[in-house]
């Protein structure tokens, strides 16, 4: 009897066991059909182009959507859907579009498909945390939902954008995913249109539900594409890892095609694991950090004094040989070298160098108006695998300054950012710009310009804002990037973030796939890579 | 028996509210403001700022948050989570594979644990006792990761025999090595504790009674050593099989696998409180049911286990 009750429970849990286990999925992989998978991160919010500012969405939409320029690999914009963008003035600008192209359920793209996708992401109400994008144009608010007058619908194929002031790269901005087109299907329910978006790209959503949340997501070639960036592969399959570690293990067993990233762990030893599949180049990254000015000892001529003493105390060579292996540049301006206008000697970039005596001299000055005392804090989120070089930059300024120097650890990015946005932090923190459009502006205007949106320190300079709208305004790129040079010459001498290294794609392929190349955005162009 | 049963039930009630609003208010303590994260370096947009605040109402007190999320579990709606998927299909797709995971390595624990263990509790002083001792250390004082990262190195991309990380099915072919892995240290504590309680259950009177009543070894080892030796056993594999479904973080990390801690994990860094709360109860209660279980398994064991009306 006894004997009978322990085998029921038995019979039980294996039972139990079985339905569990039999609940699985058998295929998986991707190696058939010429599908080139990629590794990406689970997407954050509904794939609404407006509402995407962060690297596990980006991908998708850049695949799916075509707008009217894209950038080719050296950040050079092209035409896709644009015939022409032109202005006379940098303010009212025509755009005139290429005619024939749809949607993938078959809807046509005009120039309605344009104004009020823009519209929408404009809108206060709507909320987009993409919406500073559309500021520039005329009738944008921040405060309340107003009509964006600056669009208007000339025919299917023709609109004009009229900005609220001069902007001479506006058509550089355009091949950000934020100035995509949508279907009329999108303003329906634009989240539930999020989790089955229809775009206009190289490719389309495999099937509806083919965005596994969590898991992956699969693109198909879209057959109907007419622009530029014509997929050589039958589709993509963008796998969500949780860690980069996971991507590279498998890409090593030939189960993933493209790494973009590879983990610090790996860093030392990844080319000699993939030999010539492993992907080095620059990338449109700047790192730095910033010490606001209202901190005790870092306001007027003695906070300039010791800022450029703490640059001069950093050997930025040898914190990226020890704690990068190397993979990373050594900053010489506030932008990147693959940036068009980049230029690595400057008026006063020998701030940057390594020269320890001559900072110790600097702090000296800066003592004499007031004397130091504490120690240097530099914050970061303890979450972003930042710790290793806050230690050795906090290090070398211990050691070439002589004062006390460390990290200051905060647990997540969001208390992290809090404490920035709130002006609440009291110590130096990590600051770090990735480009959105290739250009020097975008690595200028929005962190130095005074009240602009990402400037953490709160900067403020006359001169700085005056060569800003010069470049604005500039009727040629090489004037703007004069006007933008000529800008960082006065950041340099006044420092408000202190540059450390230009950020590089560091990545890599199976041995499944060729023509792998990465982008001025870092991003594998996935279209052309020929799978067997 | 049922009404022990319908005790136990009820008794999870308290738990289950007092759990939310504990996890809730930790969440809701937690530092840092979701929302400033969402524009990650980029400048927080202020009235874009406002609105998804109020959006997940963020912008209420605690107490008037915790009912609103409260409310809507009893009218079937668990939140949604950032990126606008409601969260009961994420634990939907989730605790299926965690709790598929959690099965598999049980069932290696108990197949292979309560085996080595039963044969070196018989031979003791034995080479083999003495090898399987030394072999449960090595595993038992080896983190997870480390055995992670090996045989995810060794047996999937040095020879190939399995892919270094699951796929979005999550099969059970997928989950062996994974499986494997989770189980290494709960194999290594079963084997020791198994053998000393069968060593502690051999020297009884009854299995000398059995002996001389003329059994069999066979018979005896099977029905009166084992079975009276599982109980400690039984004990841990049911907190083992608890702490495998919320603590198979590390391990569901490395290899990839879409179940409950990553998920968990990720929540955790966003802020997304329905997303953790809903996890968190659903761990809890998973939890309470294995722990009744448990208990009625020990009635099955050992007859002088009775649980009254």
């Amino acid at each position: 009897m006894r004997f009978k009750k322990l085998g029921l429970a038995a019979v039980a849990v294996a039972t139990a066991v079985t339905l569990t286990l039999s609940g699985c999925a058998g295929t998986s992989g991707g190696g058939n059909n010429n599908i080139v998978s990629v590794n990406g991160s689970e997407p954050q919010n509904p794939l609404i182009a407006t509402n995407t500012n962060e690297v596990g969405g980006g991908l998708i939409i850049d695949h799916i959507y075509a707008g009217l320029v894209y950038y080719d690999a050296d950040g050079t914009p092209v035409n896709e859907m644009a015939e022409s963008i032109t202005s006379d003035d940098n303010i009212t600008w025509t755009v005139k579009i290429k005619s024939g192209w749809k949607f993938t359920n078959g809807e046509e793209v005009t120039a309605h498909s344009y104004v009020d996708a823009w519209k929408y992401g404009a809108l206060f109400s709507n909320a987009q945390l993409n919406s500073y994008f559309f500021d520039a144009i005329e009738g944008f608010s921040y405060e309340k939902d107003t009509e964006l007058t600056g669009l208007n619908v000339v025919s299917p194929t023709e609109f004009t954008v009229k900005l609220s002031s001069a902007q001479s790269d506006f058509p550089l901005r355009l091949g950000y995913s934020g100035f995509v087109p949508q279907p009329k299907a999108f303003f329906d329910d634009p989240k539930a249109f999020g989790e089955n978006p229809i775009g206009n790209g190289p490719y389309m959503l495999a099937e509806k539900g083919a965005w596994k949340h969590n898991v992956d997501i699969n693109l198909v070639k879209n057959p109907d594409y007419k622009g530029g960036r014509v997929a050589k592969n039958g589709g993509l399959k963008i796998v969500f890892y949780a860690t980069l570690d996971a991507a590279y293990a498998d890409l090593l067993a030939d189960n993933l095609d493209v790494l973009a990233g590879i983990p610090d762990a790996a860093l030392k030893t990844y080319k000699d694991d993939l030999g010539d599949r492993a992907v080095d180049q620059g990338a449109a990254i700047f790192q730095s950090f910033t010490i606001p000015d209202r901190l005790a000892h870092w306001s007027g001529e003695e906070g300039k004094l010791r800022r450029a003493a703490l640059s001069l105390a950093i050997n930025r060579q040898e914190i990226i040989d020890v704690i990068f292996n190397g993979t990373k540049k050594p900053a010489r301006d506030f932008t990147s070298p693959v940036i068009a206008g980049w230029s690595e000697s400057l008026e006063g970039s020998d701030v940057l160098d390594f020269n320890p005596t001559k900072a110790k001299e600097l702090w000296a000055q800066a003592d004499k108006i007031s004397k130091w005392s504490g120690k240097f804090e530099l914050a970061y989120n303890a979450d972003g695998g930042h710790q290793g070089w806050v230690d050795a930059l906090t290090n070398s300024i211990k050691n070439s300054l002589g004062i006390e120097a460390e990290g200051k650890a905060y647990p997540t990015f969001a208390e992290f950012r809090t404490d920035i946005t709130e002006k609440t932090i009291t110590a130096a923190f990590r600051t770090g710009w990735q480009a959105d459009y290739p250009a020097l502006a975008n690595f200028i205007a929005p962190l130095y310009q005074t009240g602009a949106g990402a400037n953490d320190g709160q900067y403020s300079s006359a001169e700085v804002d005056a060569l800003i709208a010069k470049g604005n305004t500039a009727k040629t790129l090489e004037d703007a990037n004069k006007a933008y040079q000529d800008a960082q010459v006065i950041l340099l001498k006044d420092l408000p973030a202190i540059p450390m290294w230009y950020g590089t794609s560091n990545g890599g392929y199976s041995t499944l796939v060729s023509d792998v190349k990465f982008g001025w955005n870092s991003v594998p162009l996935l279209q052309n890579i020929i799978k067997q | 028996m049922t009404g022990y049963i319908i005790r136990r039930v009820l008794q999870a009630l308290p738990v289950f509210f007092g759990t939310t609003l504990l996890i809730y208010f930790m969440v809701f303590a937690m530092p840092g403001d979701p929302i400033v994260a969402m524009f990650g370096d980029r400048g927080v947009n202020q009235a874009v700022y406002e609105q998804l605040r109020a959006q997940y109402h963020l912008d209420e007190p605690f107490i008037v948050q915790y009912f609103i999320y409260i409310g809507g579990i009893f009218q079937g709606d668990f939140g949604t989570s950032f990126s606008g998927q409601p969260v009961a299909d994420v634990l939907a797709a989730t605790f299926p594979v965690t709790i598929r995971l959690a099965i598999m390595a049980v069932a290696i624990e108990m197949l292979v644990g309560v085996a080595v263990g039963l044969v070196a509790g018989l031979r003791k002083g034995k080479l083999f006792d003495n090898s399987s001792l030394v072999m449960s250390l090595i595993l038992i004082s080896t983190p997870v990761f480390v055995i992670a990262f090996v045989s995810q190195f060794f047996f999937a991309i040095k020879l190939g025999w399995a892919k270094p990380t699951v796929s979005g099915g999550a099969g059970f072919t997928e989950l062996i090595l994974p499986a494997i892995v989770l189980a290494t240290l709960g194999v290594a504590y079963i084997v020791r504790l198994t053998r000393s309680s069968v060593i502690d259950t051999a020297s009884q009177d009854f299995v000398r009674t059995a002996y001389s009543k003329g059994l069999t070894t066979q018979r005896v080892t099977r029905v009166h050593i084992l079975r009276n030796s599982l109980i400690p056993v039984v004990t841990y594999i049911s907190i083992d099989f608890g702490i495998l479904l919320v603590g198979a973080t590390v391990t569901e990390g490395i290899f990839n696998v879409p179940g409950v801690g990553r998920t968990l994990y990720q929540a955790i860094i966003r802020g997304e409180g329905p997303t953790v709360v809903s996890f968190v109860t659903v761990m809890v209660l998973l939890y309470l049911v294995v722990n009744l279980l448990t208990d009625l398994l020990y009635a099955a064991l050992d007859p002088r286990i009775r649980y009254g009306k």
